[in-house]
């Protein structure tokens, strides 16, 4: 069977790796190049890579992407401002895996099913980002920062219908604060989804990541903050799952 | 020796990945689809992303057909995901029957599953080496390789298939016939294993 992905996520904004809470007070982590060179070093099972900036300057780094897809010799998937199929086409061509959108599909979902008709769902991923509002889910667009009026599980059974390759989910509410993931309502979210979803949002520690799954077992795990600011490194988190009988990649 | 190596450029994905992990190995590919290229290559790689069916058009449509199969009588050829199910005699992908280039006798059909799946099957999964070859030299039985399809090729006959995995049922994803080899997963994308298999296939003679 499928082993579960550890998948460190670099989030790119102003020439810089940065890292934020709730998606908000964005510090700067590292130096890109740097930080790519240790993942593959490590050889990490996957790689995401979103550029923060992308959306709102409608320039995406094609050069920067192609230097960065260039040390890597396992899976990339590349997300931030893409909003045509010219640009899904341009990524896969600088060496992206997989394109990730989350704005642009919210804003025009008939961009995904052009794009899963042209370049197979193997190959295009959409990213959510929902927070909580008294009890009920929302989604969030533009890097979390503009709230919608859609509902979470409304959106869900929508991308349903577009055969994607896979669903990356964060919760704004847990995002960045290291404090465990949303572990409710990503199960309800991987039971109704066709699609593997990929889990982001709250890891703080490696026992984080078999909590989650002891309830629901995600595709993917997507960790940002914890390998940014803590010691422990996706070995760390491997060796853990091995520990609890997990089975991931040797 | 060095071998003339072609990784066959026919309008299917993304194929950078490919082409960088061969360099990485030390060879000089060449990207192309002029038949006096195929003509001159000791090895063909055929990449591939996307429909069984726009592959062949693709194929049709470039009139490769016979070059790759003049190829193969005296020389080595390694598809990759899509460009190993082209190899089979037909596919059935988009509602569509699409003949394929009946190199490894087998259709190309859906997962299925009597469980509810989902799909694509993506992510790390571990191959089982179910007969000795040379492709597998130095790799580790049950090595884990990076997988990515909704497809699968059933082969007609048994002794073809050569390393297996199962997502929830068992399915062919190493296959070989003489001179024609396919992968299921992507080698370019599967780290140290997978640039071994992809290096094992220049290397053999």
């Amino acid at each position: 069977m499928n082993k579960i992905r550890i998948i460190p996520s670099i989030l790119y904004r102003n020439f810089s790796i940065v890292k934020g809470k709730n998606f908000a007070s964005w510090r700067i982590v590292g130096n890109l190049q740097q930080i790519v060179k240790i993942y593959s070093l490590r050889e990490v099972d996957e790689i995401i890579f979103l550029d923060l900036d992308a959306h709102k300057s409608n320039n995406i780094n094609y050069d920067l992407i192609q230097n960065f897809a260039n040390e890597c010799f396992m899976p990339v998937t590349i997300g931030g401002g893409i909003k045509s199929l010219y640009d899904i086409e341009k990524l896969l061509k600088a060496g992206a895996d997989k394109i990730c959108i989350n704005t642009e599909a919210f804003l025009n979902k008939s961009l995904i099913s052009e794009a899963v008709k042209q370049f197979g769902s193997q190959c295009i991923s959409i990213s959510i980002d929902y927070k909580t509002y008294k009890k009920k889910k929302f989604i969030h667009i533009n890097s979390g920062k503009n709230p919608t009026k859609k509902l979470l599980f409304d959106w869900l059974k929508e991308i349903n219908d577009l055969n994607v390759g896979e669903i990356l989910c964060t919760s704004i509410d847990h995002e960045g604060m290291m404090n465990g993931f949303d572990v409710k309502t990503l199960k309800e979210i991987n039971s109704k989804s066709s699609s593997p979803i990929i889990a982001s949002g709250g890891c703080g520690r490696p026992s984080d990541v078999s909590k989650l799954l002891q309830k629901t077992k995600v595709s993917g795990i997507s960790i940002a903050s914890m390998f940014h600011f803590s010691e422990f490194t996706p070995l760390d988190v491997k060796n853990h799952l091995r520990k609890k009988k997990y089975k991931i990649r040797n | 020796m060095k071998y003339k190596i072609l990784i066959l450029d026919y309008n299917v994905g993304n194929v950078n990945s490919v082409i960088k992990a061969v360099r990485h190995l030390g060879h000089d590919p060449i990207f192309s689809k002029n038949k006096k290229d195929i003509e001159k290559a000791d090895k063909i790689i055929l990449p591939g992303q996307g429909s069984f069916d726009f592959a062949m058009k693709q194929i049709n449509h470039l009139k490769l057909e016979k070059e790759i199969l003049e190829h193969v009588k005296k020389k080595k050829l390694l598809g990759i995901c899509l460009g190993m199910q082209i190899l089979a005699s037909v596919g059935y992908e988009n509602g569509k029957k699409t003949k394929g280039l009946n190199l490894i006798p087998g259709k190309v059909i859906k997962f299925q599953s009597k469980k509810k799946i989902k799909l694509p099957h993506i992510g790390w999964n571990e191959v089982k080496q179910e007969k000795k070859n040379k492709i597998f030299d130095n790799i580790l039985d049950k090595a884990d390789f990076y997988h990515c399809h909704s497809y699968i090729f059933k082969s007609l006959n048994i002794k073809n298939v050569i390393g297996t995995s199962r997502y929830h049922d068992k399915f062919a994803n190493v296959i070989n016939k003489d001179n024609v080899f396919g992968v299921q997963f992507h080698p370019e994308k599967s780290l140290k294993s997978g640039l071994k298999l992809i290096e094992n296939f220049l290397n053999l003679e």
